[in-house]
């Protein structure tokens, strides 16, 4: 470990009875970077956090933040770290003021501080008419707004976010983005939790996919992407297509390693240009290889996990033959 | 809302400069809690809990209408049959109200708790560097006031409807201190339970079936000597009836006596049992 790392993490476990949630995860995070953990709902992510952020016990393996042991320390944790989960962790019964006085309170803040440093959170964050508003009367997204308020309020050097844009809409998602960008450029790191690919893309330097408590990848959004290209282009084989042959035809033009999803005669073909989807049509054609439906579109999540695992993002807990053995049974 | 605007352009740092500087951060942060914060973050949760008080009034349905409803319909049905009138029932009687409005009370702040604990607030006061026993302590706090109300309206319907305490003004007022510590102690159990159990029901539920048991079969509301043998024994051992026989003598004969001691004493066991269990398994619920 470094001066520079922020989060120090090695072979974290979390089982719940037979399950293992966390299986045996790496993570380094360094000082001033955001960091993206991608994954389905399921993988292990907001239990990872959870365990880093001294609310779970770790039952294996241990991690530090900035040097600090996190299971021998948990207090001097605490004080080095801001959570936001994934359900707004506000009193709904205060209003908006109250809550972050409340918090500045517990943290220390004499009541003049904690009043006026509740004041400048409120603005910085939009929330200044609200101020008074009791938080019942709050929009998803002013909730998601004051809670990661709440976090700032000593600011602490490291923010964990747990899916902070989950369920927003495409305008305050923007903005949160915009404000977890902001926390960085005043010093701090963010290590955050997301299952949009866009969403790593957009905010985090270097982001790890997280899978059945495990960690399949790691790496930047891009050397993620380029996994899977720029589009995918997906098609739908005809009835009596030689699939293998449709599979050496592609990758002779596109360059990339086609993927058949589960779903018998359907390929996703990872392209470095939209445009070369068209080649690939083609040389379908003049082999004579019958389509039934073509789209190509940009690469999402399921994508992204596909081309590393091998199985579906939706369905993480079903192994691959299971699905195939059901689908066989369907047509039979 | 859409009269909400919001500056994604402001840089965060901007309305105080200092930027955040992460080996400060760890060289700042200390690895205990002392004392003083303790107490001081017990308060601030109690002060929230005080704010949902007032925005709840309901909430202070049981401690009102509880001591004025128990008290009259106890005397005047049950007044005539054991003490021959309702008068000469009171000075038995009140004590034996005063601690089952208390302990009736104690109920609900493990029921509450456990609402409570179920909201997302709490996954932060979890996250905080607090002591863990402030969002216990706190809302306990609190209740101080809610027991309060329970004795002292109790002591004044039982004088509008005739009770006279021989204890004078400064009798009675020791009973309410009494049964206000020992409210606060008893809710100790309750708060273990909160966060043992469940859901806020099965605290509920639970709850009833300690408390039942526990008032009625005390000196409460008869005189022990009518009671058969094994039943008298319990009597004497259930620390309800410690509380009601000091009440007794505080209230109606302004006496220290050595009631006022055991059950002082038995508050204070339950406070040493209790409060480290509730504060461990609230740990657990992490």
């Amino acid at each position: 470990m470094t001066p520079t790392t922020a989060v120090d993490a090695r072979g974290l476990v979390k089982s719940f009875g037979e399950f293992r949630a966390v299986d045996g995860i790496d993570l380094e995070v360094r000082q001033g970077e955001i960091f993206g953990v991608l994954g389905p709902n399921g993988a292990g992510k907001t239990t990872m956090l959870r365990m880093l952020a001294t609310l779970l016990p770790i039952d294996e393996g241990r991690a530090s933040l900035f040097g600090v042991d996190v299971a021998r320390e948990p207090h001097r944790i605490r004080q080095l770290l801001g959570v936001t989960g994934q359900y707004a962790s506000v009193d709904e019964d205060l209003t908006a003021t109250e809550n972050l006085w409340l918090f500045g309170r517990l943290q220390g803040l004499r009541s003049a501080d904690a009043r006026s440093t509740a004041k400048r959170l409120l603005v910085q964050f939009g929330l200044e008419e609200a101020a008074e508003k009791p938080i019942a009367q709050f929009s998803g997204g002013m909730r998601r707004r004051l809670d990661l308020a709440a976090s700032l309020i000593t600011r602490p050097p490291l923010i964990f976010l747990d899916e902070p844009t989950t369920g927003l809409d495409p305008r305050t998602r923007g903005q949160m983005w915009d404000t977890i960008r902001g926390l960085v450029a005043d010093g701090c790191t963010v290590l955050l939790t997301t299952q949009y690919l866009d969403e790593a893309d957009q905010l985090a330097d270097r982001v790890s996919v997280i899978d059945r408590g495990r960690k399949v990848a790691e790496g930047t959004p891009d050397e993620l992407k380029s996994s899977v290209g720029n589009s995918t282009l997906q098609l739908q084989l005809g009835d009596g297509a030689d699939h293998d042959l449709a599979r050496l035809v592609v990758r002779r033009v596109v360059g990339g390693e086609p993927v058949l999803t589960p779903e018998s005669g359907r390929m996703n073909v990872p392209l470095d240009a939209a445009d070369v989807a068209g080649d690939a049509l083609i040389a379908l054609r003049e082999a004579g290889i019958p389509v039934t439906s073509v789209s190509v579109s940009k690469p999402t999540l399921d994508e992204v996990f596909l081309a590393i695992t091998g199985h579906d993002a939706g369905r993480p807990e079903q192994p691959d033959d299971v699905v195939d053995d059901q689908a066989l049974l369907e047509v039979a | 809302m859409s009269t909400i605007t919001f500056d994604p352009s402001l840089p965060t740092g901007a309305a105080s400069p200092p930027l955040v500087d992460p080996a400060a951060a760890v060289a700042r942060a200390r690895p205990r809690i002392s004392v003083a914060e303790t107490v001081g973050q017990t308060l601030s949760m109690a002060w929230r809990a005080l704010k949902k008080m007032r925005r709840n009034p309901e909430q202070f349905f049981d401690v009102t209408l509880q001591p004025l409803l128990f008290t009259a319909m106890f005397a005047y049905v049950f007044g005539g049959a054991i003490s021959g009138n309702v008068k000469s029932y009171l000075p038995l009687m009140i004590p034996g109200i005063v601690a089952q409005t208390v302990l009736t009370t104690c109920m609900s702040t493990g029921v509450q708790l456990r609402e409570d604990m179920e909201k997302g607030v709490f996954d932060r006061f979890k996250a905080l560097p607090i002591a863990r026993v402030a969002p216990l302590a706190g809302p306990m706090v609190a209740d101080l006031v809610r027991y309060l109300i329970a004795a002292s309206l109790t002591f004044v319907m039982g004088m509008i409807i005739g009770y006279r305490p021989g204890g004078g003004v400064f009798g009675v007022l020791a009973a309410i201190v009494l049964a206000v510590f020992t409210g606060w102690a008893i809710a100790w159990i309750f708060t273990w339970i909160g966060t043992i159990a469940r859901s806020a029901k099965s605290v509920q539920g639970f709850s009833m079936m300690i408390l039942f048991p526990l008032t009625f079969l005390s000196n409460a509301f008869v005189p022990v000597r009518t009671l058969p043998g094994p039943l008298a024994t319990f009597v004497n051992i259930n620390p309800v009836s410690h509380l009601v026989s000091a009440t007794r003598d505080l209230a109606n004969h302004g006496a220290i006596t050595g009631q006022v001691g055991v059950t002082l004493l038995a508050g204070l066991v339950v406070i040493a049992i209790f409060a480290p269990l509730s504060v461990r398994s609230y740990k657990r619920h992490l």
